[in-house]
């Protein structure tokens, strides 16, 4: 795995990519939002406070998921109606990137599919089935969310966002699929609803009273 | 694995938050920052929106109508499968069926890993639940009419109701509200329950198990004891359900044991016939002693049964014998009366008879030995002339003693069997599928 070192073109502090496909990160220092080119880091925005936030995951936290080890680089925090929920950019071991959720203290890993003819947004209502990798999935809710910001590296630029439409799918099984319509494109996620203590997740963040 | 440099800055520690009711100013405390949706004061019972920072009124009342005391106070810490989870909101819900409103708790408990999980209880019976993670599938292609299949196994449909939130206390993950409706089926496979709720538009399906009241009560280390359980609960596990199955097997088992044996000692069985003699009885009266002795006659092998045959041609008439079955050397005599009677004749309905010309007794466990029998006859004064005969055979095979033996071990399982079934219909009996009643106790 590579680290290629930089400096933020902002504060000047070191800037470090814990991997190598990283496209976009966060000064920790100054809070601006890198965007790495291919000679060097361009400033593209600065992240606000991030509200208080209950995730018990946080960067570096690992974990393992179907056998394979991961790191958290990353994340993005949306707030829809029920509150906040997190999306964390997971590095696998194999160099692999993946997505961790947290929404309510429900926990799903899921991983980019490369499937055509996506369904546009607005061809979309609860009940809709699509087949999917040889699976059903159902629409069980379309959630409107706001993008309140980022945190770490992420294998995408993603910043400045405002509101957002998602579709989540389930099966009769823990699979699950996600519709993002953060682009222009829609993108798919295709995943599965974990338990918290199968995931055997390390340096969690620490609530007092709770162990 | 390690990567990179850890944060720079401490993660802040979300904490208990002390926070002030925007209607009556008094403090709320927070226990599942970030997570909870709704927060009610504990003085004013204001609804407040818990992710809004000044606690935005969703709910408030002219004055508090209803008030309820959770068994398990908010705040109180206790291990749940393994896990520690804290009490943090508490509702009562109410449905009607066949006009009686009846009344359940819920408690919301929180986990700032594992997130929520809930405690019901209804009249002394607890459940476990926690949200599906798996869709169930309802389909009766798949589970069974009017049932739903949860990862593989089928629960049947107990209980389609429309219930109704009275009263909350403390945190919520969703937007609570009193007067909220909401329709729950419930489906059981105890001691699981399938419970689907239907909220407005959304669908949300739990999994629940059954829970002493006691194992609640010693995991919060609640003082005193747990409300006693009233009735049956729709997913109570059957005190005998299990073991009805066991049982039955067990009694197959003994069933077969019984068999061979049967078998065994009906083909070792010697069938020795070892006297055989013809006896008459004389019209008229009587005349001196009319007792008499038989020959002796050996009986061998170890010790068994001894039975004896009457056969008299006794015809719409009757004899009495009174026999002792002596033991030459040792003088010990087993004494029994038979009596032999044969009638038969023809009425309105056909012809009829009652009673037999033959008799068999069994004497059992004769020791080996020389024995002798000595028989008294009994006759109705007018009786005609009665020839019978007395054969003694040893060792013969007993069919009726395993008969008992066979009845005797029927009764546990079919005691057991009687109340799964009583246990299984108090169960069904508060459902939307009552069974239908045993007795008709209607007038038509």
């Amino acid at each position: 795995m590579s680290r290629p070192a930089s400096n933020c073109p902002n504060c000047g502090a070191p800037v470090l990519f814990q991997w190598s496909s990283s496209v976009q990160t966060v000064c920790t220092y100054c809070k601006s939002i890198l965007i790495r080119t291919d000679v060097d880091l361009t400033k593209v925005g600065i992240v606000a406070d991030l509200p208080p936030d209950s995730s018990p995951i946080q960067l570096n936290t690992e974990g393992v998921y179907r056998n394979r080890s991961f790191v958290v680089i990353g994340r993005i925090l949306y707030e829809y109606e029920q509150g906040c929920w997190n999306e964390w950019n997971l590095v696998f071991n194999d160099g692999k990137s993946g997505w961790l959720s947290d929404a309510q203290a429900e926990y799903a890993v899921s991983f980019p599919a490369d499937i055509p003819n996506l369904p546009a947004e607005s061809q979309l209502q609860a009940g809709n089935q699509f087949s999917w990798n040889g699976d059903l999935y159902s629409l069980s809710v379309l959630t409107k969310a706001h993008y309140r910001g980022v945190e770490g590296e992420l294998p995408f630029p993603y910043w400045d966002k405002s509101d957002i439409q998602f579709a989540d799918f389930r099966t009769p099984s823990r699979k699950f699929a996600t519709l993002d319509f953060s682009d222009a494109e829609p993108a798919l996620y295709l995943g599965e609803l974990v338990e918290f203590d199968d995931l055997k997740l390390k340096n969690l963040r620490q609530f007092e009273g709770w162990s | 694995m390690s990567f990179g440099s850890p944060p720079l800055q401490p993660p802040n520690r979300p904490v208990v938050k002390a926070l002030n009711c925007p209607q009556c100013g008094a403090a709320i405390t927070l226990r599942a920052l970030g997570r909870s949706v709704s927060v009610v004061c504990d003085s004013c019972h204001a609804i407040l929106d818990a992710n809004d920072p000044h606690l935005q009124v969703l709910q408030k009342f002219e004055e508090i109508t209803s008030s309820d005391r959770p068994l398990i106070r908010l705040g109180s810490r206790g291990k749940i499968r393994g896990a520690e989870f804290e009490v943090v909101g508490f509702q009562r819900r109410s449905l009607e069926a066949d006009g009686i409103r009846y009344h359940w708790h819920e408690y919301v408990l929180f986990n700032p890993y594992k997130g929520f999980r809930y405690l019901t209880e209804f009249q002394g019976h607890w459940n476990d639940l926690a949200i599906c993670k798996e869709q169930p599938i309802v389909d009766p292609r798949i589970s069974t009419p009017l049932g739903a299949n949860y990862l593989g196994e089928n629960y049947e449909h107990f209980q389609t109701a429309d219930a109704e939130t009275e009263f909350v206390l403390g945190e919520f993950p969703w937007e609570v509200r009193v007067g909220e409706q909401a329709r729950i089926s419930d489906y059981i496979h105890p001691p699981r329950v399938l419970s689907k709720e239907k909220t407005g538009g959304e669908i949300t399906w739990s999994i629940g198990e059954y829970i002493q009241g006691r194992d609640i009560w010693n995991s919060f280390r609640l003082p005193g004891d747990p409300p006693e359980a009233v009735g049956v609960y729709e997913n109570q596990p059957s005190p005998v359900g299990a073991n009805v199955k066991a049982i039955w097997i067990a009694f197959g088992v003994f069933a077969l044991g019984l068999l061979v044996l049967v078998v065994g000692f009906d083909t070792t069985a010697k069938r020795q016939s070892v006297f055989q003699q013809g006896y008459e009885v004389s019209p008229g009266p009587q005349v001196g002693e009319p007792s008499f002795v038989t020959d002796t006659f050996e009986l061998s092998g170890r010790t068994s049964n001894v039975e004896v045959t009457t056969y008299a041609r006794v015809t719409n008439n009757w004899i009495y014998l009174n026999y002792a079955l002596i033991n030459q050397d040792t003088g010990q005599a087993w004494d029994f009366g038979r009596e032999v009677s044969y009638y038969y004749g023809y009425d309105s309905d056909g012809s009829w008879s009652e009673g037999s010309q033959r008799d068999t007794v069994i004497v059992p466990t004769v020791p080996p030995g020389r024995y002798y029998l000595r028989i008294e006859p009994e006759v109705d004064a007018l009786h005609p002339r009665i020839g019978y005969s007395v054969g003694v055979t040893r060792d013969v095979p007993v069919a009726g003693f395993y008969g008992i033996g066979f009845l005797a071990l029927l009764i546990p399982p079919v005691l057991l069997t009687w109340r799964s079934m009583s246990f299984e219909r108090s169960r069904w009996s508060e459902s939307d599928h009552p069974p239908a009643p045993i007795f008709n106790t209607g007038s038509d």
